[in-house]
């Protein structure tokens, strides 16, 4: 992995707890979402359900699992997979926490800006 | 004629034909199968209709709207097919050879028989008026009626109803749920020959507020009109326009098939106890048969008629048909009526008792012969029904309960020492619960422990109980609950898969144990997942906030997307934006408001909303705050279109302009909606008021609706015009504004704290009883004023615009994307 790609987003209390927010950085065109749960682990996805393509973003998270709004999808946070008997899986992002600030793995012609 | 029936002495493999394939016949030839000796049969089965069996009695609900087609077939061709059975559908049978042992159907198919099964059933009796051919008459007796009615429902407006029996009234309710405007023509001064008058003219007051015209003591003169039914003519001049014109007046046994093959015929078919007809091969049940001199028309005594007949087909010589005492009710959403036996005193020995509660609407009679029940009607409250139809056949001594027997069975049985709670340990297994099926506890509570049981649906497939008219739902899914006791956790409604606790178990904790956090009420309760989940979190999130106003901090991390952004979600990830419009009022500045911000956002799509309101659809999320500051500027506040708590107040224009008008609804809405605004609720409400009893607000299909009449309010709760469309019942009528402000703050506070979550009021209606919530806001009225206290105190605390505090920077990290920082780590 080049280091170039790893990107700091920042600290992790910039996400709420039992929370997420999505990147203004996308990959590959698609939009990016960065969880923390209640015990202060992290997590990113794309932020799309693998069913309707809603912003897992919104949704609730309890445990290591986010529900989508748009029609309640459970998605596994560590692995994007969807949670029994629904089948999909959101694509998983690798992050890491140096220093107290999250940095995700982005690779350099996959990231873009939000237009 | 001596018939041996033992299975040995018939052919080893015997012919049943089968002439109908209604409910009767099916039932029968089910009977016969459940029998060793029915196994001998090679069944064949006619039915004229194109359909396979389906329940003739949900014809009404399919045309009401609340059932489909095709949830009403009771066997489906799999059923035929997997018993062996031919079924001939679309073909009559035109005639019995009974020397031949043959019959032969319309269409030349000829099949023999050993034993013939006559299940005609009957048909519409029809009125000797001119008019009958034109389209646009139909009866009100198969699939093909009901599709007509439809088809008329989408395409025209004025029906007309002739016969104000249970089938004229059933129609009625269901032509008018599909939005004709609905008139019934009845002979008497009075409706449905199986009420009483009293009831009978509470049920014409119930009706005509639902938008049923009625015109009683009408004699039908003629349907006129050139191709098509345009209008029907009474002999005493009267006339009413139609486009639809359906024949309820009754039925006749259809029985000339048995004249034309020599069966003994009075009004029916004529049948022994055993169900056979004149001719011993012959058996016959259902609505074409005469036993004993009486016909029949109701489901019960048919389902009797099928086991006997069922049995003694298999060679059972023992099985008796005798008719019990029966009892009918209505399938009219909201309208609850029963009635059996006497419906008043038949001379001056026999005693009435009746109790009357005009604004509550429930009247109740009983009628005593010899310390007998022999008789009751009941309109409004009819719970107790089944349990004084028990009384009636058990021919029990009720002298003891003599005084209290009118009040209904809770009151008797607890002043007698009984349980005030219906003990199902207690009742006796053959107390009937299911009274279409006759299904009585025993085979229930049997069914579910042998077959291990857990749910409703599998409750009815195996036993029929609450299959057919539905009405003892409620009782079945108790006996579900006590007969699978521990096994079946699944019939507890658990708050969450986290939990074996209910919503009230976790209310009354909350309350008893003074929890004041989440954490706090998982842990008292075990909770299995420390967090919780997408479903427990926002109901705890949402009693906390209800116990304790002022007090618990809500959590954003427990509220679904739309209540913590304050906005709704739509499926592209965009939000829409519908701020408050209070009672349906807005000013030029507010259109402009709107107008500019729409513009200044590029808000794609902007649309009237049904709450009387403006939508704006399309929003960013980024720019959600901006958007309020703008539209925060001219005053507009949220419409909390995203909330579980207030939505809209529907109102029409009132006495202010309306020529009809009585009283000052658009006034009288915005005063509720500044009274109730911001309040969390278990799920959304939605407010409507009417100024006058044409209800141009729609306030019968609301949470809560007001009806302005010249003498005061009516006040309406529990309507839900979404999937499961339910009219209102009617609280209370009071005189003046402010008894109504008392009231909906009561409503309010009552359905705060005792719904569950994400229970609309309509089904929480439906599960506690009008009646209850008359109890607590009518009957108490302390009660009511500290629920309506406790309601404006927690107001204090929710009349706060979300909208303002985001727009002036509350929590605007939640509507703004995570910006990359430092770039590539070292």
């Amino acid at each position: 992995m080049n280091a170039h790609d790893w990107k700091n987003i920042g600290p992790l209390e910039s996400i709420p707890r039992s929370g997420s927010r999505r990147l203004c950085l996308r990959q590959a065109g698609r939009p990016i979402a960065v969880f923390r749960t209640r015990d202060d682990e992290v997590f990113a996805l794309i932020d799309e359900c693998p069913h309707k393509r809603g912003p897992l973003s919104e949704g609730i998270v309890s445990g290591k699992t986010v529900t989508c709004p748009l029609h309640n999808w459970g998605i596994a946070l560590d692995s994007g997979e969807a949670v029994a008997p629904d089948e999909g899986r959101a694509g998983s992002i690798p992050l890491r926490v140096v220093d107290g600030n999250i940095h995700v793995y982005l690779p350099e012609l996959a990231a873009e800006a939000i237009a | 004629m001596y018939i041996n029936d033992d299975p040995a002495r018939l052919p080893p493999i015997a012919q049943l034909v089968v002439i109908g394939n209604g409910m009767a016949a099916m039932r029968t030839v089910e009977e016969l199968l459940k029998h060793e000796g029915g196994k001998r049969y090679r069944i064949t089965v006619f039915g004229a209709e194109p359909h396979v069996n389906y329940n003739r009695i949900m014809l009404s609900s399919v045309l009401a709207g609340d059932k489909q087609l095709d949830e009403i077939v009771l066997n489906p061709r799999e059923w035929y097919e997997e018993n062996g059975i031919r079924l001939i559908t679309g073909d009559e049978v035109t005639a019995i050879d009974r020397d031949a042992r043959t019959v032969t159907s319309a269409n030349g198919i000829c099949v023999p028989y050993d034993r013939l099964l006559i299940a005609t059933g009957s048909k519409p009796l029809a009125p000797r008026i001119p008019g009958l051919e034109l389209p646009g008459v139909c009866a009100f007796r198969d699939i093909a009626d009901v599709d007509k009615m439809l088809a008329a429902a989408r395409t025209h407006k004025h029906a007309v109803v002739i016969g104000g029996g249970l089938l004229g009234l059933e129609a009625a309710w269901g032509l008018r749920q599909r939005g004709m405007s609905v008139a019934l023509v009845h002979l008497m001064p009075t409706l449905e020959r199986q009420l009483d008058a009293a009831a009978g003219q509470l049920l014409q007051r119930d009706l005509d507020r639902r938008g049923i015209a009625f015109f009683t003591e009408g004699q039908t003169r003629e349907i006129a009109g050139v191709d098509h039914a345009e209008r029907v003519l009474l002999e005493d001049g009267r006339e009413i326009p139609a486009d639809l014109v359906v024949l309820a007046i009754g039925i006749r046994p259809r029985i000339e098939l048995a004249v034309a093959a020599g069966l003994e015929i009075n009004r029916g078919i004529v049948v022994g106890d055993d169900m056979r007809t004149s001719d011993p091969l012959i058996f016959a049940v259902g609505e074409c048969v005469e036993h004993r001199g009486q016909v029949f028309g109701l489901v019960a005594p048919i389902w009797d008629q099928a086991k006997v007949c069922g049995a003694r087909l298999a060679g059972d010589q023992a099985a008796i048909f005798a008719s019990k005492a029966l009892s009918t009710s209505l399938k009219i959403t909201g309208v609850d009526v029963f009635s059996a036996g006497a419906l008043m005193a038949a001379d001056e020995s026999d005693e009435e008792i009746t109790l009357r509660d005009e604004s509550s609407g429930v009247y109740k009679k009983i009628v005593l012969r010899d310390g007998r029940l022999v008789g009751v009607v009941l309109y409004g409250h009819v719970v107790d029904g089944q349990w004084y139809l028990k009384l009636m056949r058990d021919k029990e001594d009720v002298s003891a309960l003599r005084e209290r027997l009118v009040f209904g069975k809770a009151f008797a049985e607890a002043e007698s020492g009984g349980a005030k709670e219906v003990d199902y340990e207690a009742m006796p297994d053959d107390t009937q619960i299911c009274g279409c099926n006759g299904v009585c506890k025993g085979d229930i509570v049997k069914a579910i422990r042998t077959l291990k049981l857990t749910t409703l649906s599998e409750v009815r497939a195996h036993t029929k109980a609450s299959a057919s008219c539905g009405q003892c739902t409620g009782q079945v899914e108790q006996i579900l609950a006590y007969a699978a006791g521990v096994d079946a956790k699944a019939a507890k409604k658990t708050v969450c898969d986290c939990t074996e606790a209910d919503h009230d178990e976790v209310r009354a904790a909350i309350r008893a144990q003074q929890l004041r956090s989440m954490d706090a009420v998982r842990t008292a309760l075990a909770w299995k997942k420390p967090e919780g989940c997408h479903k427990c979190r926002p109901a705890l999130n949402y009693y906390l906030l209800c116990e304790w106003p002022g007090e618990y901090q809500d959590d954003a991390s427990s509220r679904f997307v739309n209540e913590r952004l304050h906005a709704n979600i739509q499926k592209d990830g965009t939000y829409s934006v519908v701020p408050r419009m209070w009672g349906g009022l807005t000013t030029p500045a507010e259109l402009h408001a709107i107008a500019d911000v729409a513009e200044k956002f590029h808000i794609p799509t902007v649309k009237v909303t049904g709450g009387q309101r403006i939508d704006l659809l399309g929003v960013k999320k980024e720019d959600l705050p901006a958007v309020w500051s703008d539209l925060g500027q001219a005053g507009l506040v949220s419409g909390h279109a995203y909330a579980k708590g207030l939505r809209t107040v529907k109102t029409c224009v009132g006495k202010e302009w309306c020529r009809f008008g009585t009283q000052d609804s658009t006034g009288l809405g915005v005063k509720l909606e500044k009274m109730c605004w911001g309040s969390w609720t278990p799920h959304k409400v939605k407010f409507a008021v009417s100024g006058c009893p044409r209800n141009c607000a729609e306030a019968s299909i609301k949470d809560l609706g007001v009806i302005c009449i010249d003498a005061g309010y009516d006040l309406l709760v529990g309507g839900n015009g979404g999937v499961d469309v339910r009219v209102t019942d009617l609280l209370v009528r009071v005189s003046t504004e402010d008894e109504v402000l008392q009231y909906v703050g009561a409503f309010m506070q009552l359905y705060r704290e005792e719904a569950h979550y994400m229970e609309r009021s309509a089904p929480w209606i439906a599960r506690v009883g009008i009646d209850y919530v008359r109890r607590r806001l009518v009957e108490d009225a302390g009660g009511r004023e500290q629920l309506c206290q406790r309601f404006l105190y927690s107001q204090t605390f929710a009349r706060v615009d979300p909208w303002h505090e985001r727009a002036s920077g509350a929590a605007a990290e939640a509507f703004q994307p995570l910006p990359e920082l430092a770039g590539a780590l070292a």
